[in-house]
């Protein structure tokens, strides 16, 4: 698959291959270059993602500008920018451990939730992808319908199945909650990227009298390492927006820092500045990784399938 | 790809297996238990039969939360997936663009859903909002709090700076998988740019807009967190979606019998979808 997206990814590449002549290749040259003046119409193409992205940052960056300001300026004045720069809120965050640890326990679920979900997915998803079983398609739309599950639903049963197993306000609580939605979607990620490997490395690999376990590890997994990479991503990213569940299932011990927020919220509704702060530093994570999946983040929301 | 038969390979599926089964059968089966016994509490249940499953199918406040959130996501839709379309094929096929419009337009994907919450929120805010205190400044007597009307814009506003990018990111990925071969022969043959889009862009992109309507449908059928923070299903009960409500009846009335009833007509709609989403796309692959 990610051989296939190397050459698709830059059709030219292919084209470059097929005429004969060097002839026929200047002329297909100038006709896709009128062709893409074509369809792009006219020179204010930039205009639409411009203005799409601003009114994607605008909000964005109004959470930042918040984050720097002081209360009094955040209700006072009303400013585009801030006008005395603080980061008062930020030490707020840093300094306070009911505020910190939220971060810290939002990122302890969320990290034994990705590497729960990847490693168990990882032998599923080789299973689904090279072999035909009974009842495999049952128990691959089974798992879809995991995925599309309203968490709603869960929240009261997963209270009461972690509270009868004592494990309310623990971060595998969360973790193993998690695992619901995130199991099912590594595992058809990493399905739509080992299918794109052929099978006759697989059969190759046996031939040269490599056991199982030490092929999956030595050859196998390599070879899917942007897949693995890819499937981690999602995991983390979907384990970290998700708060419903993550709420209803601790107390304080565990609290997430996403539950910290609303309870400060709903509590004073005044330290906007704080809330701002928390805000920015929960995109932050996303906003750090989203550059090494770029390229792979419309087929890990596709499960797999562009 | 020929996938070979053996069934051993069932050991490898058993912890996906026992993992989510632990997740998600026995919660279901704590439903299902609940949505057919009623209680007087000290833990004392008895048989209620269908009796839930009558009140709840019978109740006015789950059909009209069920009407809205079917409008919510007509509406996210309609204009999710064009917007979407229009400026995927608008984006930038090549150069330094790319990778920063991709990133740009995947940030708010990213965000925790109640921090999107909380952003528009803020955002909407008359006093210390952009959006608020601008469309006062311009004379629109906009207050999300008080005003049905603006409640749903500012929901579906937000919605839509959501999640449009996952309409964008997919039609973009079905868009740059068209080899330039076929743009030249439309050229040849004189077509139009509404052809090119018709007979060449769109069949290509079929399958990614498959997913991106499915998922959207779906998602948007059973949001929770963000109108949750923005509105909390207000005014009145003019945002209350079907997930709100049911989390008002499950942990803020603790109405064991009747939000389990509920889960359960929840997820039995879900899993009807996601059979039609299953069979469409398995019908898909097969027909390539």
């Amino acid at each position: 698959m990610a051989r296939l997206e190397e050459t698709t990814a830059d059709g030219r590449t292919l084209m470059r291959q097929t005429p004969a002549s060097a002839e026929a290749q200047t002329a297909n040259a100038t006709l896709a270059r009128k062709m893409r003046r074509r369809g792009e119409e006219s020179r204010f193409w930039w205009l639409v993602p411009t203005i799409y992205i601003i009114f994607l940052m605008l909000p964005i960056y109004w959470l930042v500008n918040m984050s720097f300001k002081t209360n009094q300026e955040i209700l006072g004045a009303f400013s585009l920018w801030p006008r005395n720069p603080t980061i008062a809120n930020y030490m707020v965050i840093f300094t306070d451990p009911s505020w910190y640890k939220g971060y810290i326990n939002s990122i302890i679920y969320v990290v034994m939730n990705t590497v729960i979900s990847v490693t168990v997915a990882l032998p599923a998803a080789y299973a689904f992808s090279r072999y035909r079983f009974l009842g495999d398609k049952h128990l691959f739309f089974w798992l879809l319908t995991n995925r599309m599950a309203p968490p709603a639903v869960f929240a009261l049963p997963f209270f009461q199945l972690y509270s009868a197993f004592g494990l309310i306000d623990t971060h595998i609580a969360v973790a193993l909650a998690h695992c619901l939605f995130n199991v099912p979607l590594a595992v058809w990620i990493l399905e739509g990227f080992m299918s794109g490997v052929p099978k006759e490395i697989d059969e190759t690999a046996y031939i040269d009298g490599y056991s199982f376990p030490r092929f999956f590890l030595r050859i196998f997994m390599p070879l899917i390492a942007s897949g693995i990479g890819v499937a981690c991503f999602f995991c983390f990213m979907f384990s970290w927006v998700e708060l419903l569940i993550a709420r209803t299932l601790t107390t304080t011990a565990a609290k997430p820092i996403a539950a910290i927020m609303t309870r400060t919220v709903s509590a004073s509704g005044l330290d906007w500045g704080v809330l701002a702060a928390a805000g920015v530093l929960t995109i932050l994570p996303g906003a750090l990784v989203i550059w090494f999946v770029r390229n792979y983040i419309a087929k890990g929301f596709a499960l797999g399938r562009v | 790809m020929e996938r070979t038969w053996n069934n051993k390979a069932w050991f490898m599926v058993l912890p996906v297996l026992l993992l989510v089964a632990f997740s998600a059968i026995i919660p279901l089966m704590t439903v299902v238990n609940y949505s057919v016994q009623d209680t007087f509490g000290n833990n004392d249940f008895f048989w209620a039969g269908s009796e839930w499953f009558d009140e709840i199918l019978h109740s006015d406040r789950f059909w009209e939360a069920m009407g809205r959130n079917l409008v919510f996501s007509a509406i996210i839709l309609i204009i999710e997936i064009p917007l979407g379309i229009f400026i995927a094929l608008n984006m930038p096929k090549k150069g330094w663009g790319v990778p920063v419009c991709l990133v740009l337009m995947a940030l708010p994907l990213l965000i925790p859903w109640n921090v999107v919450g909380t952003i528009w929120q803020v955002f909407g805010r008359v006093d210390i909002g952009l959006l608020g205190y601008s469309l006062r400044a311009l004379g629109f007597n906009y207050n999300y709090v008080n005003d049905p009307f603006d409640a749903w814009i500012t929901v579906i506003v937000m919605d839509v700076w959501h999640w449009t990018s996952l309409v964008v990111l997919l039609c973009y990925a079905g868009l740059v998988s068209i080899p330039d071969a076929y743009y030249q022969a439309a050229k040849i043959d004189g077509a139009s740019r509404w052809a090119i889009f018709r007979y060449i862009q769109l069949p290509k992109m079929n399958r990614v807009l498959l997913i991106a309507v499915l998922l959207r449908f779906m998602d948007s059928f059973m949001i929770y967190t963000e109108p949750f923070v923005v509105t909390g299903g207000g005014p009145g009960n003019t945002t209350t979606f079907l997930s709100i409500d049911l989390v008002k009846l499950a942990i803020g009335e603790f109405n064991l019998g009747e939000a389990a009833a509920m889960s359960i007509v929840y997820f039995l709609i879900i899993m009807l979808l996601s059979w039609v989403f299953y069979t469409v796309m398995t019908a898909y692959d097969a027909e390539q």
